[in-house]
Order: structure tokens, then sequence, then C-alpha cells
């Protein structure tokens, strides 16, 4: 079995924004009985020891944590890589420099669109101004920066203005991600998924970009899944290079994996060396043995791993089934019609976006 | 790019051990490379002061047969992999 490079901690689900993608749980209350710092000590403890060398502290908003230097410092203190993400809502001098005497290795600030009232509007709160003041200070710490743009219907076509953001910034990478349907996102995803046509030409604007910024930025792109042949590999496969604690400490292969029906896994009741290698949770698409067709004998099936367990789960209630998304599943007519869908017809038809109502506690 | 002038990690990159796997790494804010024994060596000598000459000619010490086309080769992939870059770039 493989041992964990990386630990995504989902500190709390409270976030002050309330944007239309997020992907975190429909229902929040039962997130609420969040993990205390020295439960969060313990999970650091048991994931250095597992091999995980890497610390993502996200959410929801991580800086709502009170106590976020002090699980910064553990990790660092065992070596790990920290990365912060956040919507830098809260991210004052004080709190950043916190932080960095905390050894906070990389910061990840999310912008929700380069112009600032549409970024306000996306995010349900005047936001926009304070991140990239937020992007500024990070930057002045010397920390790298990360800007991070979710792209969906109603922005895509500005990735252009995003990129030059990025740039103005002064940023050291930019994630372009598309936005996938999981959670609170899917509720929205007639609204958000983007046409053809929006898709090519902003793919035409992202490779100029990455041409003209080689040498200074790096720009990532997270592909659209809906509109690809075969899936994404999701998580580089089940319980294989990752994990996943939520505020409540279950622990999870991926954060979108909340949803599916199997037996919880908690730290609070099991060690994580446990979990990875022995609980149902972690073991249930674990290699290719659960595979159906098409997949177990695509010759592809160690390159995309079936795609995405909780994707299938969403479109076809069965998360042993191939990733929809795959042209040789089954069920890929429930993604292409999905995607007929966004390809007809005006924009003035589309649905409202419904946002996340989120409490900040 | 031009190495002549001492080359470093980037900025968002770090040269760590991984004692689960018994590798050196580098880490970076998505990905982790595993590095073997003698890159590692190599980019524990980037830090942006000794020239490539000098990286050479330390490792020449440490390991026989040290050829400076291996190591420009080696560092030029991770710069353009923007694992490591020029002093003054």
């Amino acid at each position: 079995m493989d041992s964990p490079f990386g630990l995504l901690a989902e500190l709390t689900y409270r976030c002050p924004l309330a944007c239309a993608y997020c992907s975190n749980p429909v229902n929040m209350a039962d997130y609420t009985d969040e993990l205390t710092t020295a439960e969060w000590l313990r999970v650091l403890a048991g994931a250095a020891d597992l091999g995980v060398l890497q610390f993502h502290l996200s959410g929801g908003e991580p800086l709502l944590r009170r106590d976020l230097a002090e699980i910064v410092a553990g990790a660092h203190g065992l070596g790990m890589y920290t990365n912060l993400v956040t919507s830098a809502l809260g991210l004052s001098r004080t709190k950043a420099e916190e932080l960095r005497a905390a050894g906070l290795d990389h910061v990840q600030v999310s912008v929700q669109a380069d112009d600032p009232a549409l970024s306000d509007r996306i995010a349900g709160t005047p936001s926009f101004r304070r991140k990239i003041a937020a992007m500024g200070l990070v930057k002045e710490l010397g920390w790298p920066l990360t800007v991070n743009v979710v792209l969906h219907r109603r922005n895509i076509d500005r990735v252009a203005g995003v990129l030059r953001l990025a740039e103005d910034v002064g940023a050291d990478r930019v994630e372009l991600a598309n936005t996938q349907y999981y959670g609170w996102a899917w509720r929205n995803r007639d609204a958000l998924l983007p046409s053809r046509a929006q898709l090519e030409a902003a793919e035409v604007v992202v490779r100029a970009a990455r041409e003209r910024l080689r040498d200074r930025m790096d720009v990532l792109y997270v592909i659209p899944d809906y509109y690809s042949r075969y899936p994404k590999p999701c998580m580089s496969g089940w319980a294989s290079r990752m994990l996943t604690v939520t505020p409540n400490g279950d622990v999870l292969p991926c954060p979108a994996a909340q949803s599916l029906p199997l037996p919880r896994a908690s730290v609070r009741e099991r060690s994580l060396d446990w979990i990875w290698t022995r609980s149902p949770v972690m073991n249930a698409y674990r290699g290719t043995d659960w595979m159906p067709d098409p997949c177990r004998t695509c010759d592809r099936r160690d390159v995309d791993f079936g795609g995405c367990r909780c994707q299938a789960f969403q479109l076809t209630g069965d998360a042993a089934r191939t990733d929809p998304v795959c042209h040789l599943s089954p069920d890929h007519g429930l993604v292409a019609r999905a995607v007929d869908a966004a390809n007809a017809g005006s924009r003035a038809g589309d649905p409202p976006l419904i946002p996340r109502p989120h409490r900040a506690g | 790019m031009d190495l002549a002038t001492g080359p470093r990690l980037a900025r968002h990159v770090r040269l760590a051990f991984d004692r689960t796997r018994d590798r050196p790494v580098l880490l970076l804010p998505e990905t982790v490379v595993v590095l073997n024994g003698t890159g590692a060596a190599i980019l524990r000598l980037c830090d942006g002061r000794r020239s490539v000459e000098e990286i050479v000619a330390e490792l020449g010490t440490e390991y026989a047969a040290v050829s400076e086309d291996d190591v420009r080769g080696y560092l030029s992939r991770l710069v353009a992999r923007r694992c490591v870059e020029p002093a003054d770039g």
C-alpha cells in the first residue's frame, strides 16, 4: 500500500464568502463539532508517521480558527510543507506575521474575478479590495503566492483580466480551476457550466499567457472534465497519495467523498494509521479490483483510475460505476445532456446562481 | 537560461528528507519531487552564491567524476520546472 504524501485539513466549514460554486458539503450542521487544537496536533503526528510531507490548511476559511498558527507550527515542527488555502478575509498584518513566525511556507489566495464588482458579487460579500491588499501583504512578507480563481460560466470570459491581475500582484503561480460540481456547486451546475465557445476562447488566452509568462509565473489550468474525452485521474487514485480530514475529524480520500454512503472513520475513534490502512472508507475503491466494465479491461485504468467515484455516485447513484465523464461510460449521456444544455440558447436564459448561505461564526 | 551567476531553489520550493520513503525530496505547494542522492547533493549547494563551477568543484570532493555538463543539464531541467532559479533572474 502507498503512503500518503499530502493531508488536506478542512479546519472549519465556516466561511465569510457565499460562493455559489462552493464544493463543501451541503449539510454543514454535521460539522460544527470541530476538532480541538490538541486533536489536530495528534492528527499531524499520525500523518507524519504515515509519511505525509505536505499539509494543506483549508476549509471553509481556515483563518476563522483562532489556533491556526499553533496548528501551522505543529506541522512545521514535523518538517511538513505548509500551505494555507484562504479567501484572505481576516489576514491582518498581525495574523500574517504570526503565521510567518509559525513557519507557514506558502499562501494561496482566492479571488472570484478581476473586476471588483463582479468578484464581490460572486463571493456574495465585499471582499475584492481586501483580497488584493492581502496578496500584497503575502508578497511583502516574502511568501510565495498562488492566486486561485475558480472559473465558470459567469467569469471565464474574463480569464485574460484574471491573468493580468495575477501578474500585477506578483503571483508566483496562478491556478485557473474550472468548477467541479460537488457539494453546493452541484445545485448550481447548470448555471455554472460554460459553453464550448467560452472554453475554447479561454484556452487560447491561457496558452498564450503560459508562453509569455514562462519565466515568471506558473499558469495552472484545471480542465473542465465535462468537456474531456476521458475522466480526470481523481486524487491520483482512491486513497493513494492524499487524505482529507474534515472539521469534525472524519477521514476521507478526498473532501467530496463525504457524500458517498460509506462507513465513517473518525480520528476521534481510531488512529490515522488504522484508518489509512484498514478502514472500509479508504479501501472501498483502492486499486483496480473494484472496477466495472469498461474500466476493468481498459488500458487507461492505471492512468485515470476510472475517474471520480463521487462524480459517478452523484450522476448515477452508484459510486462503483465508470465516471460518466468518460466517453466510454454507458452513462455518458448524463454528461452529454448537461453539456448540450450549456451550449443551447442564449445566456439570457441562464438559471440564477444560488449563493451558499454561510455562517461566519 | 543562464545559470552562471549561481542557481538557488525557487522561493516556493523546499529541500527535505523523507524519512518514510528514505529519499531526499523537493517539496512544492502541490507536488513532491523525489530526488536521488546526487540530485540532492547538487541542490544542497544551490544557495544563490555558489556558481555552477563552484558547485561542480565541491561535488568533486565528494563524488568521483562529476561532469559539469551533467550538473548544468540537471539544473536546467529543474529551471524549466520552476524548481530552481538563477540568482539574478
